[in-house]
């Protein structure tokens, strides 16, 4: 790790006018991420700006439009909320399944959600629930926020603030666990709405992506049946000494079976 | 009056104490005044010729005392890394051996490589500048595997070694027919039953909790040099710096292997980065301080396994094994580690045998450079490769001939009345109670119940099987004469001194050394149970060669064999001698002094004297017999075992696959050990899991891989997969002791069992389930990939 200035941030302004007055500085949340690429010097900022102190970044709040979650609210926090779980179950199941103990204790939302990697598992919930991410600048849908590759739409200066989860009518998230890092080698949410079903999948490609064939088939019938037949296609998808595409195509179909039958259960 | 804690008591360990608080004293816990720091800078390229190196902004960043290089080693006359045994081929030529400088002067070998060091006053100045050191590479053709690297046409990495081909060996010890190879041939005719498999035993890579690290102090004024290291074996890194590499007098070198975060075979080793820091140290004069990342490790230590053998195995018509010819490819890396030659030779074929009485068996193997990591002993050493040959073929013969197969191996098992029973592949095995293990594993694992767990597994959608394996490996190295005919270059004897303080508590200078293997309690229970006194007073001093006559260290699970054999002779010694003190204390003969619980006794008599008395009077010699004894009780013995000591046993597996996905849940594992007497059952116990653990994590988890060309694909705990907790399940370990003859405490050793019966259990368990699928083979690890394209392979009729 090479040198860097530690910098507490009091509020959202005060991150982001840190952010933006140059001097190379990142966003710090849990650190779970960003701390072990220091170590490899995979990034070198001049500034970290802690955003653990901005109390008003970190909550859980249930409204008629959704679950409110944010930013810098940890996966512990989620998997562990009781509101969520009696509401919108797949949220605290797909955060309780993310790495140990250590790292849901210390792992947020936002910055899962900023890092978009591709085996991350907050990212297939965030798009299957057709979630929006409020910034401190505007307001991104899911659908538009996922970009590439650990890209995302935000801009240079955008701090995550927190993010609204539509209330699915059911919902349930399957993931198949890379045996080296327990990330997603493949993840399926497959989440129902009365304005249709939305199926998402991590891990598999370069960016988490939906299914559209299989979200038109359990529109007409939300059932492990109306997938019956129904293949994933490999092109494109990701290929490392743990899974080849055929495979993760071939666990995408898997894992979106058993997300629709955990969401009738 | 061991105050309870003799031999045979799962005594608390001693070590826990420091560990669990924090208090274990490692190397990079320690830290000397004006200390500076190496960083070594590596290859990234598998092969390239090293065409020049420019430090000169290196030595302008800050802090940077120093960039050394392999010209500057060169130099100052530093020996290469030694190689430890030697290998003749069969037509009589030795190994190619060629020399392995610390740091590379012309060419690198391999991803990691060092080519330069270094060295810094602080670890973020050496690393930094270690970025701005110029390496001028010319990358050459590479090739990582052993059997590409064979192919015509393939790379040459040493020009000495055409074909790269460091060995051609084949195993005719003396103890062997000569013709055995005709005699192989020759049953294989006769066969009513061949079978024939290619196996492929993964490479590993070892993963010690602790990574190495090394801290060298030169004294300029004393022309002392302290090193503290990782070590297995302070005493012979000491022997290699001084005689093969630094080139010091010993009395001049002191090798301290303080507390030692696991080692697995991995810290045996004298290595580039111990030996660069000594000599840099010495060079500079300044103590030079080095302490590997995670990813150092991977690309640096010395890595384990990586065979391809042909294995095959031919039967009567009454399923008796008649024959068995092994053909194994060993992949020895870019360059020699210390054992790199004796682990897939003599350290693998002589256990080909297994349990059985097959009489004739025939075994060649190649070893060969790749542009890897240099390979070497990692927990097991050579046996899980044998182990896993033959129990892979074993169980595939009784799939061939459609018997069970724990009657199979019955049939075929060495009885207990032909103990010692000398092997055809040149071991004479101590003793064994192979049908009475096999007995015990079934029972644990209940195994006539097996179709009913079947069916319960069906109704759950899932396929289930059941593996078997039954082990049998050498420990307790080795008699040293019969190590020297087989090419090694050290003995293989061990030392212990035991000296009783004055007011009766003792303390053990043992050349074992403990890195995880508890020797400071088991030690002492064998000394509070001869001496009867209490538990509490005996310390047991290991990993020093300030304080410890000499030494061999700990590999091969020799400690308690070897090591605590030595301590036990020394004891006798004690024993001896107290025994003419008490008699002189006593007026009585000494012949007549018996010696039980910690008291000196005139035999049929109340006339006693404890013995913490006869050892003040040993160092307060008012009332003694110094015309005929001198004062004191100190007393050291070497021990050269005999022979070695052989644990067997017998592992039963069961797995439960989903075919959706090829994920392997192992569902139950049984142990049932043959390890002769136990010190501490809770101690061995531990052993055994950690080594259920490793085998298992060979069998379904583990995988050094690397591209065609040698760059290392799972060089970080991303992608080398490590067993954690939620992968095993409830092992139930239990023993069975026939003790051996060849050790006076009749103990065998128990570190390496784990791992060397593991990984056939686990395989015979996948392919068990798997083979209603019409699946008949599957390579380690079976990955959730790997079964489900076996499966789909089967599917489609492949
Ligand atoms: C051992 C281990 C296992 C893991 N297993 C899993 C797993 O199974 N599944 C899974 O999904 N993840 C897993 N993770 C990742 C984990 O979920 C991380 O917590 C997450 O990816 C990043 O969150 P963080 O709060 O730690 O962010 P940090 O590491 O602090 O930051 C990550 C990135 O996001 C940016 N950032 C952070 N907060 C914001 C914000 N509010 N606005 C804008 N940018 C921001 C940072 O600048 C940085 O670039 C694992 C991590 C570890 C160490």
């Amino acid at each position: 790790m090479r040198e860097f200035n530690y910098y507490r941030a009091g509020s959202v302004r005060d991150a982001a006018k840190r952010l933006g007055a140059g001097g190379n500085a990142m966003l710090l949340a849990g650190g779970m991420t960003l701390l072990p690429a220091l170590k490899m010097r995979l990034n070198e900022p001049g500034e970290l700006i802690d955003l653990a102190g901005i109390d008003e970044l970190s909550g859980i709040k249930l409204t008629r439009k959704g679950a409110h979650i944010g930013a810098t609210t940890t996966h512990a926090e989620v998997a562990g909320n009781v509101e969520l779980r009696a509401a919108v179950p797949v949220l605290p199941h797909a955060a309780d399944a993310i790495g140990d103990p250590q790292v849901r204790n210390r792992g947020t939302l936002g910055g899962s959600l900023a890092n978009n990697d591709p085996a991350a598992d907050y990212p297939a919930v965030a798009l299957g629930l057709g979630a929006t991410i409020f910034t401190n600048k505007r307001k991104i849908s899911a659908d538009d926020f996922f970009t590439g590759m650990f890209e995302t739409a935000l801009g240079r200066g955008e701090i995550i603030t927190q993010v609204l989860f539509p209330i699915p009518q059911r919902a349930g998230y399957a993931k198949f666990p890379n045996p080296a890092t327990r990330y997603a080698l493949v993840g399926v949410c497959v989440a129902q709405f009365k304005t249709g079903v939305r199926v998402a999948v991590t891990g598999a490609g370069a960016s988490v992506y939906r299914l559209t064939d299989f979200e038109d088939a359990l529109d007409s019938e939300f059932s492990e049946v109306a997938l019956d037949g129904l293949t994933a296609s490999s092109a494109n998808l990701n290929d490392d000494m743990h899974a080849g595409a055929e495979y993760r195509a071939h666990l995408v179909g898997v894992m979106a079976r058993r997300a629709v039958t955990m969401a009738l259960d | 009056m061991s105050g309870d804690m003799g031999i045979g008591v799962s005594a608390p360990r001693t070590e826990d104490r420091r560990f669990i608080t924090g208090r274990g004293r490692y190397v990079d816990d320690i830290n000397l005044r004006t200390q500076q720091y190496a960083w070594f800078v590596r290859s990234p390229h598998p092969h390239a010729e090293v065409r020049g190196l420019d430090a000169a902004d290196a030595l302008k960043m800050p802090g940077v005392t120093a960039v050394l290089t392999g010209a500057d080693m060169q130099a100052d006359d530093i020996g290469s890394l030694p190689v430890a045994w030697g290998i003749t081929s069969r037509d009589g030529s030795p190994a190619v051996e060629p020399a392995y400088p610390a740091l590379a002067t012309d060419r690198v070998r391999y991803v990691g490589n060092p080519v330069a060091v270094v060295v810094a006053e602080t670890r973020t100045q050496a690393r930094d500048a270690a970025e701005m050191v110029n390496v001028d590479y010319e990358e050459l053709e590479s090739v990582s595997s052993a059997t590409a690297a064979m192919e015509e046409g393939a790379p040459l990495i040493h020009e000495g070694a055409p074909g790269n081909t460091c060995f051609d060996w084949e195993w005719l010890p003396a103890a062997m027919a000569p013709d055995a190879r005709s005699n192989t041939d020759k049953a294989f005719d006769e066969a009513a039953h061949v079978v024939s498999l290619e196996l492929v035993n993964n490479r590993l890579v070892p993963n010690a909790m602790e990574p190495r690290a090394s801290l060298a102090d030169f004294n300029p004024a004393t022309g002392q040099l302290t090193l503290y290291t990782t070590s297995q074996n302070p005493h012979v890194n000491r022997l290699l710096l001084c005689t093969a590499t630094l080139k010091m007098p010993e009395h001049k070198v002191r090798v301290v292997a303080p507390d030692v975060g696991g080692g697995f075979g991995s810290k045996i080793y004298h290595y580039a980065e111990e030996l660069t820091v000594c000599w840099a140290s010495r060079r500079l004069g300044v103590p030079v301080k080095w302490t590997a990342e995670r990813s150092e490790s991977f690309l640096a230590d010395a890595q384990g396994r990586d065979h391809v053998t042909r294995v095959e195995l031919a039967l009567d018509a009454e399923a008796h094994f008649t024959g068995m010819r092994v053909d194994t490819v060993a992949n020895l890396g870019g360059w020699l580690s210390a054992f790199g030659p004796a682990i897939p030779t003599v350290f693998y074929a002589p256990l080909l045998a297994g349990v059985y009485r097959t009489p004739n068996i025939y075994v060649t193997v190649k070893g060969v450079f790749t542009n890897t990591t240099p390979t070497d002993a990692y927990r097991g050493a050579g046996r899980p490769e044998a182990c896993y040959a033959v129990e892979r073929a074993v169980d595939e013969a009784a799939v061939q001939i459609g018997m069970d197969p724990a009657e199979l191996r019955r049939r075929n098992f060495i009885q207990p009345d032909e103990f010692p029973y000398q092997s055809p592949v040149g071991q004479l095995y101590d003793s064994g109670d192979f049908e009475g293990c096999l007995n015990l594993a079934r029972e644990l694992n209940a195994y006539e119940r097996f179709d009913e767990r079947r069916r319960q597994s069906q109704a759950r959608g899932k396929l289930r099987g059941r593996g078997m394996c039954f082990y049998i490996e050498a420990c307790g190295a080795a008699p040293s004469q019969a190590a020297g005919q087989l090419g090694a270059r050290a003995g293989l004897y061990e030392v212990a001194t035991v000296r009783v303080h004055p007011s009766g508590s003792v303390q053990v200078l043992t050349g074992s050394h403990s890195h995880g293997q508890s020797h400071e309690t088991t030690f002492a229970q064998i000394v509070a149970e001869r001496l009867g006194i209490d538990f509490g007073n005996v310390e047991i001093v290991h990993g020093d060669t300030g304080e410890i006559p000499f030494g061999m260290g700990t590999y091969g699970s020799r400690s308690l064999a070897v090591g605590g054999t030595a301590l036990y002779k020394a004891l006798d010694k004690v024993e001896e001698k107290g025994r003419k003190i008490a008699a002189h204390l006593l007026e009585a003969e000494a012949a007549d002094i018996e010696f039980t619980d910690g008291q000196f006794r005139v035999a049929g008599t109340d006339r006693a004297v404890s013995f913490g008395d006869v050892a003040l009077a040993a160092y307060v010699p008012h009332n003694y017999p110094l015309q005929e004894l001198e004062p004191g009780l100190e007393e050291t013995a070497f021990f050269d075992p005999e022979n070695f000591t052989f644990p067997s046993g017998c592992y039963i597996c069961e797995v439960e696959v989903d075919q959706n996905t090829g994920q392997v849940e192992l569902c139950d594992f049984v142990a049932a050990d043959d390890f002769g007497n136990i010190i501490n059952p809770m101690v061995v116990e531990g052993q055994v899991h950690g080594g259920l653990a490793q085998g298992i994590g060979q069998a379904l988890l583990e995988h050094c891989l690397y591209t065609p060309e040698g760059q290392l694909l799972s060089g970080s705990y991303m992608d080398y997969c490590m067993p954690r907790a939620d992968d095993l399940p409830n092992f139930v370990v239990a023993t069975r002791c026939t003790p051996t003859p060849f050790n006076p405490l009749g103990v065998k050793g128990c570190g390496e069992a784990g791992a060397i019966g593991a990984p056939p259990a686990v395989i015979n368990a996948v392919l068990g389930a798997l083979r209603p699928l019409g699946v008949r083979h599957i390579d380690m690890p079976a990955t959730p990939q790997a079964v489900w394209q076996a499966i789909e392979a089967a599917r489609s009729g492949e």
